[in-house]
């Protein structure tokens, strides 16, 4: 009989317990801070509207009922701990599982494991340091860079993402061969969302591969375009307080201070929701529970997302998300 | 010819870039948290055999590349053009040197080479991976030795010229490695 070895598990002994062990050292440090551990679904009628997310989908039946309700698996908690903070709860944080659909590579894998935590009255700053606490908890890293995003780009690329123009950009693209990058077509301007698509290429491929060798590195102030759902900074409204860890050539943990504003919430989800429509993709519609819990109030905040399976490949230096999950895609 | 969209890009997949056909060797899925994908692929040019690292936005087509390698063996070369037929249709096809580039000295009448053709026209013509060719020139070598001493060059009767142990003499025929162009042995009367 011929017993092939596809049953076994992608993640070796080693990786596993290493695995174990950083939850257990990441559950301690928020015990010791007094963040409260919780659990929201990982299952929700309504999803995000990113234009670069997609969720995947179950169906869920209802004994009571003949109506069957189609479900998105959460891209991650937000939303739901959101809620929890608007409805009075402390700082929270929770280890759990995400789903996203089109994701499969060396870096990603279609169902993954996030930290998430919200510290109530911290800024953007303040969470960025205690980021950094964790990751020189467990990987021992030397404290932390930090860098505007405008400040790298000049940095690696020549280049002022706020005032150089869309043909400047362009230039810079077709000059590293990403001619076919550019949407065709082009004459002198782009639209902000095949700006800020060019502008991820380069950071992709010119910059995240040059920065936090040596350290992490906290990449700040992303352009107010690619905002997500950061506060705008009120020093400078072209630029939001968002940013973004990265080290060894892997993007670990992406943070905001929390855009606590329910009617700009509302107005960026039509923003994606129109974006969306002109990429050919599906419309999303809005989270109302969510909105509605905003319009109550969200104090302020900030939050963070870190992926442990990235923490966890950096830890052990494993080259492929598969070695350190017990079952990767693959192994399904 | 089909068009390919990054999702179907896998290793050995021919598409066209910039006029000439490829070979994918590598497709990396790249995607920031919050932003577009792209697929970071690296491939082998055909013609130039250029390996070189080309990045696409996700989604995004490309034309596919009419290649196909075929089996043929090598009949003659008239100067311009070396013939080989396939030796069950016996239709015969011509390449010409460039497709041939530094392999026209590894071609033996009636090997059979690996044919790469591009829309019916050869691009690239690989020797089997031993050929046997005769001696046309060596020094004289000293007797009693034996292989692994650092040898003595040795012409070929196509022109090529490999190192080859002192022993073997001019009139030989030995077993060439066309990969590494290094000497294997002596053939086998």
């Amino acid at each position: 009989m011929n017993i092939s070895n596809e049953w076994q598990p992608s993640g070796s002994v080693e990786s596993l317990v290493k695995r174990a062990k950083i939850l257990s050292d990441i559950r301690l440090y928020f015990a010791t801070e007094k963040v409260l551990e919780v659990e929201t679904p990982t299952i929700s009628p309504s999803t995000v509207t990113d234009v670069h997310l997609e969720a995947m989908r179950t169906i869920h039946t209802n004994p009571l009922s003949v109506k069957k309700t189609h479900l998105f698996l959460q891209t991650s908690p937000e939303y739901y701990m959101k809620r929890m903070l608007c409805a009075g709860f402390p700082s929270i944080y929770q280890i759990t599982k995400c789903y996203r659909d089109d994701e499969v590579g060396r870096y990603h894998n279609p169902e993954f494991t996030m930290l998430e935590w919200y510290r109530l009255s911290f800024a953007m700053n303040e969470l960025i340091d205690e980021v950094d606490t964790i990751l020189r908890l467990v990987l021992n890293t030397p404290v932390c860079d930090k860098a505007t995003y405008r400040e790298l780009f000049f940095k690696y690329l020549g280049l002022d993402v706020k005032s150089d123009t869309d043909l400047k950009i362009v230039s810079i693209c077709e000059n590293f061969g990403y001619e076919n990058i550019v949407p065709l077509g082009f004459k002198d301007t782009l639209s902000t969302f095949d700006r800020d698509m060019l502008l991820q290429l380069l950071f992709c491929e010119k910059i995240e591969t040059q920065i936090g060798r040596e350290r992490p590195i906290a990449v700040t102030k992303f352009p107010a375009s690619q905002a997500s759902l950061a506060k705008i900074d009120p020093a400078d409204p072209w630029l939001s307080l968002r940013f973004e860890f990265y080290y060894q050539g892997i993007e670990l943990a992406n943070g905001f201070e929390e855009l606590n504003n329910v009617d700009e919430q509302k107005t960026r989800f039509i923003l994606d929701n129109k974006q969306r429509k002109e990429g050919g993709l599906e419309v999303k519609p809005q989270d109302m529970k969510f909105l509605n819990a905003l319009d109550v109030g969200l104090p302020m905040c900030s939050g963070v997302a870190l992926g442990i399976d990235r923490l966890l490949m950096l830890a052990l230096g494993k080259k492929h998300i598969s070695e350190v999950l017990s079952f990767d895609f693959a192994a399904l | 010819m089909a068009h390919f969209s990054t999702n179907e890009f896998k290793a050995g997949l021919k598409i066209m870039l910039d006029g000439e056909p490829c070979n994918i060797l590598e497709n990396e899925y790249v995607k920031p948290g919050k932003g577009q994908a792209f697929s970071r692929v690296k491939l082998r040019k055909l013609i130039s055999n250029k390996v070189l690292e080309k990045t696409f936005r996700s989604g995004d087509s490309v034309e596919g590349a009419d290649v196909m390698d075929t089996e043929l063996s090598y009949l003659y070369t008239d100067g311009e053009f070396w013939h080989f037929m396939n030796n069950e249709t016996f239709e015969q096809i011509a390449a010409d040197e460039k497709a041939l580039g530094d392999n026209i000295k590894w071609l033996v009448e009636n090997d059979t080479c690996t044919i790469t053709l591009w829309n019916g026209t050869p691009i690239v013509v690989i020797p089997p991976n031993f050929v046997e060719l005769a001696i046309t020139e060596t020094d004289p070598g000293l007797k009693g030795d034996t292989a692994g001493t650092g040898g003595k060059p040795a012409t070929l009767v196509t022109g090529a010229v490999v190192r080859v142990p002192l022993f073997v003499q001019k009139g030989e025929i030995i077993r060439v490695d066309t990969r590494s162009g290094e000497y294997a042995s002596r053939a086998q009367k």
